[in-house]
């Protein structure tokens, strides 16, 4: 076996293990109150922590891009319209501020 | 048609903006995999089993000759630690669904059919047709986007000329909004950005994914007052 092919299966297994253990974590387990409050922010903790260094420390045409997408996403806009808008401004703003 | 098939048409048309914003982000994941040597069929390997857009970027940064498959490996356990929360929250919703589809279900659990899985749930059972729905169009997306770009992706030029490298970014953002609700959900979401930008800064690695989830998790507990239904 190659070493890439070790390396793409132990990513895979890694993956996997990380993915299958959250089923059994929370078996057994009444959730309510405090801890569900906890739980239920956490879709949205991730997603944002997942994306925050991208359109907090990169340039400011990055964050720009970001308000105006969230801007897109808050006026109810189609997930493609918020997705363009995101696109599409941060190509506009990364011409306009090398230009500056 | 049955439910199951309506559930599933459902998935579909909910997940299909995000088919679209995956393509380009597949076709820059493949084309960077291949210009690592990675050839065609090892690009499209990674695709179907990692099946995690974040650690696959990750891995393709990290990639070196020889191949150092133990570091790869570590890599990928930590940037996807945060499946394990994932996972448990999920847990919760899979009440109504066999068993023994768990662990394929499990196995299909990327970060965007997982948050609309959860927003579903918030208002109706989730179901096997649904999540599957999601799933199965995400795989099959991924894994084709990833296996073009390795055979054409040169001839595209330059991804961020186009603005796809921050398709990914705007994508989540995306779905983010769809999960606002209230004053707390901005506390929450600011808490989460502040504390996994300063960790990527300041904390090698990958754990700036699973810092900024904890701070958010601690401030939903901090803000949470009983009688309060959230």
């Amino acid at each position: 076996m190659t070493a890439t092919i070790l390396a793409i299966l132990g990513m895979a297994l890694a993956t996997y293990a990380t993915r299958a253990s959250g089923l059994y974590l929370m078996r057994g387990v009444v959730v309510k109150g405090r801890l569900k409050a906890a739980l239920d922010a956490l879709p949205p903790a991730i997603l944002m922590a997942v994306i925050a260094p991208t359109i907090l420390t990169t340039g400011i045409a990055e964050t720009i891009a970001a308000i105006l997408t969230a801007a897109a996403a808050f006026l109810r806009a189609p997930l493609v319209v918020t997705i363009l808008t995101g696109v599409i401004s941060v190509v506009l703003l990364r011409m306009f501020l090398s230009q500056a | 048609m049955t439910s199951s098939a309506r559930e599933f048409r459902q998935g579909l048309l909910d997940v299909l903006p995000i088919l679209v914003a995956a393509t380009p982000i597949g076709l820059l994941w493949g084309t960077l995999a291949a210009s690592k040597g990675l050839v065609p069929f090892e690009v499209w390997l990674m695709s179907a089993t990692v099946f995690a857009g974040a650690a696959q970027f990750v891995a393709i940064e990290v990639w070196r000759d020889p191949v150092p498959w133990v570091l790869l490996t570590v890599t990928a356990l930590i940037v996807n630690i945060r499946h394990v929360l994932m996972g448990a929250s999920l847990s919760r919703h899979l009440g109504g669904i066999d068993g023994r589809w768990h662990p394929f279900m499990m196995f299909l659990m990327a970060d965007e059919n997982w948050a609309f899985s959860e927003r579903r749930a918030l208002k109706t059972p989730l179901t096997l047709g649904y999540y599957f729905g999601l799933a199965l169009p995400m795989w099959i997306t991924w894994t084709t986007s990833s296996i073009i770009g390795a055979i054409v992706g040169r001839s595209f030029g330059d991804p961020a000329a186009y603005g796809f490298d921050f398709a990914f970014s705007a994508m989540f953002i995306g779905i983010l909004a769809g999960f606002w609700k209230g004053p707390s959900p901005g506390a929450i979401l600011g808490a989460s950005a502040i504390a996994a930008a300063l960790a990527k800064l300041y904390v090698p690695g990958a754990w700036y994914i699973v810092i900024g989830g904890i701070v958010g998790m601690t401030v939903a507990a901090l803000l949470y007052r009983k009688g309060e239904f959230s």
